[in-house]
């Protein structure tokens, strides 16, 4: 992988808020690549930092291998979405999207043309007249892009681009954003704190918590493997089980609350230290046993239902193990075969010890 | 646009108030300061004697008619901050809880009009009203209402305070009109909710809630009336002049500037503290409902 | 709700009694300022026409209104749009100083100009009249821009920058069209409170009256008191209508970009 854009060392503060932290990543050509984290952890800045609206004390920026930190805003090779979309209410649909063309030298058939390609790209073909301020947020999005993309850009940024959008229309904008990346080829920098979209979209996501990057993945790696329990808790759902890791004649063991002892897993004691420890198991990998189900191949343990919430495809159960310092959460899908159980049902939850996650933060 | 971070945002927002902060220190606080300083001075015959002293401070102590003018200044204002105040409420509470959200706007501006026309026009024409053969009169006693004109409304206190409430009647309405707009209409809903009558929810939730409009309200009618020249001029008569005319009268009469001087620094630290005390009632007022 | 109604109406008479007795008198055909009415005469209005003073005293008025509205406003804007757009120390009392004008007694600034005019050694000129006005109205210019620059999403103008445009193009084709509404309405309202403003003018102009000042001196004048209604009714319809033009060309600002209304001046 070529890095398109390339940040290293970058410090940001704010009078005595450290905004950004000794930030190094590499961004790909054609990548979807997005910013994962809770609002204040610094993915916006980060995101403005490449987009030229804010500037660093510390370290460099590079966009196609040229230096950016003292290129101006309207001289770097990215365009914005931004996270109100900014649409001139002045207006039209047409000046909009056509507005970053005023210096391109072309003649007004020329930027016609451009504007109506544009705006069919995001499915707006006819709408050049309309008055910005009459749009519906959603069509307001489309107009954010096409006036983005169409002076086609190095790279495209998006400020939380689905946030002020309603949950049928955001997934809509998904799909769509993600095919027309492909589309165009550009690469993509998504800002957002819905872990769910990052998962979608992205090819690869960065994960920050207060200023630094925790984690920098594949949307399967950053699930799978998260390197830290912060990270582990903020993408999807982890049962966290506190427990030991100790040395039994060369064999490393691992005593879980609620689940009992077993070796430890190959992958994880290559990194484990003797000790105390945290052990992460999502709770689909946890399952309940239903008479008709096969009879497991893992492990298996003894509990009682304390709590369930039904969602209609899934049922999560929070169940009470024996031994355990507070109930794991298991996901089940909802078969016509599967009875929804009742609180106080006494189950046998079985769990595979390869989708065990180990933390032994200091 | 790529700025040096906060030293260059800070730098170009102090290059542009710039010319408005210069243009008001030069013609404001400048001014303001050379008052102080000139109250210190004293007036001998024609020269200024710039040696320091209270002496005029003292003088206007001592002398009856400047304690009286202060005193009936303060209370002037006093009286027409809380008729004003009070004659203002409803009128902002209709405004904002009975006309339709879309004509607010119409409302206001019908408001505020009678403010931006000529203020000398407009006093004047109180004291037509007010007069003894003026509008108000004639009319009673065409009515039948009265026998013989009313004398105790020209020339008088009373017409002090009806001109001044007049006048800086939508001063009052904005900031409590501001302040209603501002509440939560769903506040009132659970206040009726859990039990309140409409009158217990508008004593217990909706006066308290608009009360910093009130007290913003009273401090913009307070301060200006205090230093009004034109209203008691033209309708007070003897009986009804303020600090202002007294001011007027020491610099362009009696050519006695410093003591001028001292007159409008004491109207102002009589201002100030009178606010100040406004102020912290509704800090204190606030904080005691968290 | 209805006595609230009733109570709000009577309320809107008082404040417009003063205006509505105005063209009653100004064309009652008697020179006592006094019902009963004497008879419709618009004999007021022509004598007018022939008080060379009166021309005076308006082409002055209008001269000085004209700087002062155009001078205040473009320190309002500086003002407003340092407050809504960059942060910097001592903003707050910086803009607490320039607003002080809007609640100070008006006698005060009036002395304390008259004051410093005389030490300097500025003779009492429209030149002074003009730099007292441009205090006094400044504040409400202020006030009226403010709400045309704050209602400004900080985006628009990273937008225009974002797609090439330097940082003064930004404020020409962006900034500037949706505050010009703002700009007109200051224009206007300044332009009034120059034309009405009295205290200030009284200390300051020295011979160079001002249509107030100059009516001011007529008020004593029983004989002058018709003429003076006359002139009074001039004067409150012209404000009239170029406030009502200004509350219109704030409105369309406010629809222009695309907000709600949320009522009037200051």
């Amino acid at each position: 992988m070529t890095a398109l854009i390339s940040l290293s060392g970058i410090n940001k503060t704010y009078a005595s808020y450290h905004a950004l932290r000794d930030v190094s990543l590499d961004i790909g050509a054609g990548e979807f690549f997005s910013l994962l984290g809770p609002s204040g952890c610094g993915k916006t800045t980060l995101l403005r930092t490449i987009a030229g609206f804010e500037t660093p004390e510390t370290g460099h920026l590079r966009i196609d291998g040229r230096d950016m930190l003292r290129v101006p805003a309207n001289k770097r090779p990215t365009n914005m979405v931004f996270q109100s979309y900014a649409i001139f209410p002045h207006l039209s649909v047409a000046e909009n999207v056509g507005f970053g063309l005023r210096r391109s030298g072309d003649n007004r058939a020329e930027k016609a043309a451009r504007i109506d390609e544009a705006l069919g790209m995001v499915g707006l073909s006819g709408y050049g007249d309309r008055a910005a301020h009459a749009l519906s947020g959603g069509q307001r999005q489309r107009v954010a892009l096409a006036r983005a993309l169409i002076l086609k850009p190095k790279v495209l940024l998006l400020d939380e681009p689905l946030s002020a959008l309603d949950k049928k229309m955001r997934e809509q904008m998904q799909s769509e954003l993600r095919r027309l990346q492909r589309q165009v080829g550009i690469t993509f920098v998504l800002v957002t704190h819905d872990q769910e979209e990052a998962l979608i979209m992205s090819d690869r996501i960065a994960v920050m918590f207060e200023g630094a990057i925790a984690q920098v993945d594949t949307p399967q790696g950053i699930y799978r493997a998260p390197r830290s329990q912060q990270v582990a808790a903020f993408i999807g759902m982890m049962n966290f089980l506190p427990g030991t890791v100790r040395s039994d004649g060369g064999q490393l063991l691992a005593d879980i609350a609620g689940l009992g002892t077993i070796p430890l897993p190959g992958d994880l004691a290559a990194t484990a230290r003797l000790g105390a420890a945290q052990f992460g198991l999502r709770p689909e990998s946890l399952s309940i046993m239903f008479g008709s189900d096969p009879l497991p191949t893992g492990l298996f343990s003894d509990g009682t239902v304390a709590e369930r919430a039904y969602y209609g495809d899934m049922t999560y159960y929070d169940i009470d193990l024996p031994g355990g310092a507070s109930p794991v959460t298991c996901s089940m899908k909802n078969l016509l075969s599967r009875p929804v159980l009742e609180p106080g049902s006494a189950v046998r939850v079985a769990w595979e010890p390869g989708a065990l996650s180990l933390f032994q933060d200091v | 646009m790529a700025k040096d971070g906060q030293a260059g945002e800070s730098r170009t927002g102090l290059l542009l108030v710039a010319p408005p902060l210069v243009y008001a220190v030069a013609l404001l606080a400048g001014p303001m300061a050379m008052i102080l300083l000139f109250s210190f001075w004293t007036q001998d015959f024609l020269d200024i004697d710039t040696t320091l002293t209270l002496n005029n401070y003292r003088e206007a102590f001592r002398d009856p008619i400047y304690r009286e003018l202060m005193g009936r200044s303060v209370w002037i204002a006093g009286v027409v901050t809380a008729v004003t105040v009070v004659l203002a409420f409803p009128v902002a509470y209709f405004i904002s809880f009975h006309v339709a959200p879309r004509r607010k706007a119409l409302w206001i501006f019908l408001v505020t009009i009678p403010f931006w026309t000529s203020y000398l026009v407009r006093v004047f024409l109180w004291k037509v009203i007010l007069g003894f053969n003026g509008v108000l009169n004639t009319s009673l006693m065409g009515l039948g209402v009265i026998e013989e004109p009313l004398t105790v409304i020209l020339y008088n206190l009373n017409a002090v305070v009806i001109t001044l409430a007049h006048a800086y009647a939508p001063f009052a309405i904005l900031p409590i009109f501001v302040a209603l707009e501002r509440i939560d209409r769903s506040l009132l809903e659970a206040a009726r909710d859990l039990g309140d009558s409409a009158l217990r929810a508008f004593w217990r939730v909706t006066l308290p809630l608009a009360m910093p409009g009130v007290v913003a309200a009273s401090l913009i009618v307070f301060i200006p009336t205090i230093g009004d020249y034109v209203t008691p001029r033209l309708v007070g008569g003897p009986g009804g002049l303020m600090i202002a005319n007294m001011i007027q009268t020491q610099f362009l009469r009696l050519d006695n500037a410093p003591m001028g001087a001292t007159l409008a620094v004491l109207a102002m630290l009589s201002v100030g503290a009178i606010a100040l005390v406004f102020v912290l009632l509704n800090r204190r007022f606030l904080k005691g409902r968290g | 709700m209805r006595g609230l109604r009733v109570y709000t109406l009577v309320y809107l008479l008082f404040l417009y009694a003063p205006i509505l007795l105005l063209p009653v008198f100004a064309f009652n055909a008697s020179t006592v300022i006094a019902f009963p009415l004497a008879g419709f005469t618009t004999e007021w209005f022509t004598e007018l026409a022939t008080i060379p003073a009166l021309h005076t005293a308006v082409l002055t008025s209008l001269k000085i209104a004209g700087v002062v509205a155009v001078v205040s406003t473009l320190l309002g804007i500086c003002a407003a749009r340092a407050a809504a757009r960059y942060r910097f120390p001592g903003k707050a009392g910086i803009m607490g100083l320039i607003m002080l004008p809007l609640i100070l007694p008006e006698i005060i600034v009036a002395v304390a100009l008259l004051v410093v005019f005389l030490q300097v050694g500025l003779p009492l000129t429209s030149l002074t009249v003009i730099l007292g006005h441009v205090l006094i109205c400044t504040p409400f210019c202020v006030a009226i821009l403010n709400g045309a620059f704050q209602s400004l999403d900080p985006a628009l103008e990273e937008a225009a920058v974002d797609l090439g445009e330097t940082g003064w193009g930004a404020f020409r084709l962006i900034i500037l069209p949706l505050v010009m509404p703002g700009i007109i309405a200051s224009l206007l309202i300044a332009f009034t409170i120059s034309m009405d403003e009295f205290i200030v003018a009284f200390f300051v102009s020295g011979s160079d009256a001002t249509l107030p000042v100059y009516l001011w001196g007529q008020l004593r004048f029983p004989q002058r008191l018709p003429a003076v209604m006359a002139l009074g009714t001039i004067l409150v319809a012209a404000s009239v209508l170029l406030l009502t033009l200004a509350e219109l060309a704030r409105r369309r600002g406010v629809r222009r970009r695309g907000g709600q209304d949320t009522g009037g001046f200051l």
